[in-house]
């Protein structure tokens, strides 16, 4: 995970070095939008600055081969979430993953996600996901780290599995 | 040709050209021990006729593959076409028997080759498979075990129990493991011990279950399925359960999709609850009441609401109303038979219309 800014958070993952060469990358060009005019970039904007970066790096010579998750709250625009793959094709959406425990979360956030979702909701449903994971996923995933973002910024909740007594 | 190779009459007017057909290849090991294989006392046990190729420099020009042939001495023939692969089916066991649903889209490469196939197949009475994988395979095996579970039952005067079934469909499929040969069935069946379920695929894997989901679209039906699933649910929860878990599956698999099958096999057999046309559960999931269209007076209305309801099918002619179950309010789809509805707090009230058929169902 890494913060561009306060209230945008992105998700990376790939090749390794990849992954932290681009996001970093990113990273530092957000910050230097801020310092330069003094305010932050929206999330639709920084998704949209991501995804041009990419798309110009995927016919070079040195193609960035991630996986983005970018998640903003932006004052006017409420919260947003962002999807973008290797190939730089970007969504907004509702909820979304990467990689193969895509195939098994996917389903349940179809099936249980509602527009309307309060807070304690959201975290009971990314706890079903985790269980399912846990259960049918071939590799052990022992802990995840949950951030949410509100008007009031990044906030890091409770690790989850829960930490065993 | 089962009966024929049982009668021992190779050359018969019906079948003039069965000499053409290449001889039919043993299973038996190759000093032709017949016995010892499938209990068939004679000829072989299960005669694989392979098509006559009158010009075999035709195989010289298919693709670039050598496909090992499963027979001993016999060049493989090459596959011209990509076979039709992908799928959902699942099947579980619970205290009202064993469940089998399917979705019914048979796709080939990149396109749909049938969108109305069917993938839960009767072997007997007491025993449904569903297929998944290669699909032409899968019915051809199916085919195949029901010819052999009858000749087992009229042999020893007692029905092969499941777990037999399955032992015997993994041995006749051990001898194609290495080639294309793709079949991943689950064996849904009532016998004297009561429910069973087994999971049978070509490479030689045969496993015992309370709950399998096979095919391109399994993780997604395994999630939805897990969430859910109790052993002692009542058999409209499990009706409810099956359809969903396939949906979701549907709705994120591209080589998934059309309708969902549904069988439930009981101490007295298998019966067919209904083949449901999954694209209306889809705006039913999106939320809103939505007439979704009509046709000669009758229409098809998709309500408001999530998750599953109970409720019963309609009657002829009379005018049934169904509640629903869940505290929140239940999604209907009234299916395209149903003439009129009201809608009222919970409450559905359908008339069928006077040619019968329709039904509701609860999603």
């Amino acid at each position: 995970m890494f913060k561009l800014s306060e209230k945008i958070l992105m998700l990376c993952v790939g090749e390794a070095g990849d992954t932290v060469q681009f996001a970093e990358y990113i990273q530092k060009n957000v910050q230097l939008y801020k310092m330069r005019n003094g305010y932050e970039l929206s999330p639709a904007a920084a998704a949209n600055f991501t995804r041009k970066n990419l798309a110009d790096y995927l016919r070079s010579r040195t193609p960035y081969h991630v996986n983005l998750l970018l998640a903003g709250y932006d004052e006017q625009a409420g919260p947003a979430l962002y999807y973008m793959d290797y190939m730089s094709a970007l969504a907004k959406a509702p909820f979304a993953a990467h990689g193969y425990g895509a195939f098994l979360t996917l389903s349940i956030l179809d099936r249980y996600y509602k527009p309307d979702l309060t807070r304690d909701e959201a975290v009971e449903l990314l706890k079903k996901c985790l269980e399912e994971l846990k259960k049918r996923f071939i590799l052990s995933l022992p802990s995840f780290n949950v951030r949410l973002i509100d008007k009031d910024g990044i906030k890091d909740l409770e690790k989850l599995p829960l930490a065993a007594a | 040709m089962a009966l024929q190779d049982i009668c021992r009459q190779p050359h018969t007017p019906a079948f003039p050209y069965s000499h053409k057909w290449n001889d039919p290849i043993s299973l038996a090991l190759a000093g032709g021990d017949t016995n010892t294989v499938l209990g068939w006392g004679g000829s072989a046990p299960l005669p694989f006729y392979t098509p006559f190729s009158a010009n075999p420099s035709l195989r010289a020009q298919t693709p670039n593959r050598a496909p090992q042939s499963p027979i001993p001495g016999r060049a493989g023939v090459t596959v011209p076409f990509e076979l039709a692969h992908g799928t959902t089916t699942l099947s579980f066991k619970f205290q009202g028997g064993v469940i089998a649903a399917a979705d019914t889209r048979s796709s080939c490469a990149g396109y749909v080759e049938c969108p109305t196939a069917q993938k839960v197949i009767p072997i007997h009475s007491h025993l449904v498979g569903t297929t998944s994988g290669t699909s032409a395979d899968c019915m051809l095996w199916k085919r195949i075990l029901s010819r052999e579970c009858r000749l087992y039952q009229l042999r020893s005067s007692a029905p092969l129990p499941v777990r037999g079934a399955a032992r015997l469909l993994a041995a006749a499929l051990a001898r194609f493991k290495g080639t294309e040969l793709c079949v991943a069935a689950t064996l849904c069946g009532w016998d004297r011990a009561g429910p069973a379920l087994h999971y049978v695929y070509s490479d030689g894997t045969r496993l015992e279950g309370q709950l399998f989901s096979v095919g391109s679209g399994s993780p997604y039906a395994y999630s939805v399925l897990d969430r859910e699933y109790r052993f002692d649910m009542s058999v409209p929860e499990a009706y409810a359960l099956a359809r969903n878990a396939v949906y979701h599956a549907t709705h994120r698999d591209a080589y998934s999709g059309g309708c969902v099958d549904l069988y439930h096999v009981t101490e007295s057999g298998w019966r067919k609850i209904g083949r449901d046309d999954l694209l209306p559960v889809y705006y039913q999931k999106k939320g809103g009441g939505v007439v979704l269209g009509s046709e000669g007076g009758r229409c098809c209305v998709v309500l408001k609401g999530e998750g599953w309801c109970v409720g019963s099918p309609l009657e002829q002619g009379g005018e049934p109303v169904l509640t629903t179950s869940h505290p929140g309010g239940g999604g209907w789809v009234l299916t395209w038979g149903c003439v009129g509805s009201e809608v009222g707090e919970g409450v559905v009230r359908g008339f069928p219309p006077h040619g019968g058929g329709g039904g509701v169902r609860g999603f």
